[in-house]
């Protein structure tokens, strides 16, 4: 995450500065270093939790909180995609026949595969973060605790991704078993699935959390949510487009999934080195996590 | 249970000295001075908008100070936040449960924000919704919860850590009177069991059932500090005699009755004669001929000096 907060030092920090407070001189306690006995004294009670128990522990919530609610998820994130592979792959496939040399239900898997990724990611970081700040007021909740705004970041994110991965893992296995996959690279997909994950959902939850008002979200879904998926490469090569609009599909994350996973499924050469598509979404991610931590921190410690 | 136990002492757990807390040009903490102590019940009596929160935000350790000295724990809320923030139990003013979670799901999320193991979290929920009398409602959802057990269960969760000081944002604000009592009543337990309690407040009945010592604040300053009791008798003679006339308005009437007891105060609605003996007070008003339309002679409360020290009435 790269964007530790301060004053939100784990707890190996804060066990060296306890044990350094009786060094203080009384001058610079303004009651005479008296109290230090107080801090000096272990932590028992508020057991220690590093970055990673953070992590764990808010991805905990957010496990139990979708155990909850998974029927009302599982249609758009794990139904939907496999009713799309018929409908695209192999309704419109049989009129299609080839693109580009592959049947064009393989041809399509890794652009659904990819799409479905891409909405999860984004939806997802959308009202549920909202709401933590809002409605629910959750993120107010844990900031009181030891969890800072790096251990929140991260287990949402890690929750998003396991939340993806499975979707991915349960498409995989439906395109697996209609032909959709030709090169056994295909086990890399729900990486770059991940990858593409947290270069999507890093930046909206950054936005998410900075504004005020849903009418944002609807900007969001229809100004960039639906064109990336209609034009990234999904459904056809965005060398159909014309020039700028195939500059603006480059520009977007999901064209750079689609084309990985595309190369993963099919075994070919990605359109840029893989290096390269890989750091262009790593730039997303990691400014999209930098954002976040910044609009986190004010919005709770402000 | 023995929150807050083993805390040595008599030294202060928070210190603050000239504390300020600025939002942009306004000020919402104008300077204040105050300790807390480990085992009494510290309040913060103020009308909406006094600075109340503001102070409790910068305690909790969410909200850096703008300036001045603060230590918590010894510490500083700056440098080792979440250090201190681990040892502290915030109940904020606004329920921030998850309502899509059961009620021991909240408690068993909550604790894992601290590190607690897992199995330790599950026995330290039971034993703490057993304290707040929810043990019943422990596996159903918060959501249909009334606002009395959410604070109740606001209130557990805050406890999960068994914290060294456990900070109450307006713990009573918005619940009926017997959910305040239930609550009122929980607290005070916190309290026989040696918690450190600092709590807000804008009700001085809270103020004084609650609170060991407490400071009134008023426009991000502190007017007055000290045990209910005594800031009563510093402030106010020992009785109030209320007057309402059915004709007149109270200053009228506040010119006739001069010299009668040792204040006058005239309300928009009521006229209070503040006295040490309210009976001797109404007989002189009875003696000067004027005949209120209600009378009542009651002791002097924390309102009357909030009212005293600042003109005005905390709850308006």
């Amino acid at each position: 995450m790269g964007a530790r907060p301060r004053g939100d030092e784990g707890m190996s920090r804060v066990r060296r500065e306890g044990a350094q407070a009786g060094d203080r001189s009384p001058a610079a306690e303004p009651y005479g270093g008296a109290v230090t006995a107080v801090a000096a004294r272990p932590p028992v009670r508020g057991a220690a939790i590093g970055l990673l128990g953070q992590t764990l522990a808010v991805l905990e919530r957010q496990l139990a909180l979708y155990r909850r609610v998974w029927r009302g998820s599982a249609f758009s994130s794990l139904i939907l995609p496999v009713l799309f592979l018929l409908s695209m792959g192999i309704g419109v496939g049989g009129y299609v026949g080839e693109l580009e040399g592959v049947p064009y239900l393989q041809w399509i898997v890794p652009g659904l595969l990819s799409m479905s990724a891409f909405e999860i990611a984004l939806v997802e970081s959308t009202y549920p973060v909202m709401s933590d700040f809002k409605w629910t007021r959750a993120y107010h909740a844990i900031a009181v605790t030891p969890v800072g705004v790096a251990g929140i970041l991260q287990g949402w994110l890690l929750y998003l991704i396991l939340r993806v991965v499975f979707a991915v893992a349960v498409f995989l296995v439906v395109a697996a078993a209609f032909g959709g996959l030709v090169s056994a690279w295909a086990v890399v997909t729900p990486l770059v699935c991940l990858v593409l994950t947290v270069a999507v959902a890093a930046p909206v939850t950054a936005l998410a959390a900075a504004v005020d008002n849903d009418s944002y979200f609807a900007l969001l879904f229809r100004f960039a949510m639906v064109p990336s998926s209609l034009f990234s490469g999904v459904f056809f090569p965005v060398e159909r487009l014309p020039a700028a609009a195939q500059a603006a599909a480059r520009a977007t994350p999901l064209w750079h999934a689609v084309e990985l996973n595309r190369a993963a499924t099919l075994g070919i050469p990605p359109a840029w080195p893989v290096a390269a598509h890989l750091a262009y979404l790593a730039v997303w991610g990691v400014a999209g996590c930098l954002l976040a931590a910044v609009v986190f921190r004010r919005r709770l410690y402000g | 249970m023995g929150y807050g136990r083993g805390v040595v002492g008599e030294q202060p757990l928070i210190y603050a000295e000239g504390l300020v807390k600025r939002f942009g040009d306004f000020v919402a903490v104008d300077g204040i001075d105050f300790q807390v102590r480990a085992g009494e019940a510290f309040g913060f009596l103020g009308p909406n908008g006094a600075g109340k929160s503001s102070t409790m935000r910068m305690i909790g350790c969410v909200s850096p100070p703008s300036g001045g000295v603060l230590r918590i724990l010894g510490m500083d809320p700056v440098r080792q936040g979440a250090q201190i923030r681990a040892r502290l139990g915030v109940c904020p003013q606004l329920d921030t449960l998850d309502q899509d979670l059961t009620v021991r799901e909240n408690l068993i999320t909550y604790a894992r924000y601290f590190g607690i193991p897992r199995r330790e979290a599950r026995r330290r929920a039971d034993a703490l919704l057993e304290f707040v009398q929810l043990a019943d409602r422990a596996g159903g959802k918060v959501e249909p919860l009334s606002g009395g057990m959410k604070r109740r269960l606001t209130i557990a969760r805050a406890l999960v850590n068994e914290p060294d000081i456990v900070l109450l944002d307006e713990p009573t604000t918005g619940l009926d009177p017997q959910a305040r009592h239930l609550v009122w009543e929980r607290l005070f337990q916190l309290k026989r069991q040696g918690t450190t309690l600092v709590l807000t407040t804008h009700y001085m009945d809270e103020a004084e059932q609650l609170c060991d010592r407490l400071v009134v604040m008023d426009g991000g300053r502190i007017v007055a500090e000290g045990s209910p009791r005594t800031l009563i008798e510093t402030y106010c003679p020992a009785e109030v005699l209320e007057l309402r006339f059915a004709d007149g308005t109270p200053d009228e009437y506040a010119d006739k009755l001069a010299g009668v007891g040792e204040r006058l105060d005239p309300l928009p609605d009521r006229l209070l004669v503040y006295t040490g003996d309210g009976d001797a007070a109404l007989a002189e008003v009875q003696r000067r001929g004027l005949i209120p339309s209600a009378t009542l002679v009651r002791r002097a409360t924390l309102e009357d000096v909030f009212l005293h020290l600042t003109g005005r009435t905390l709850v308006e």
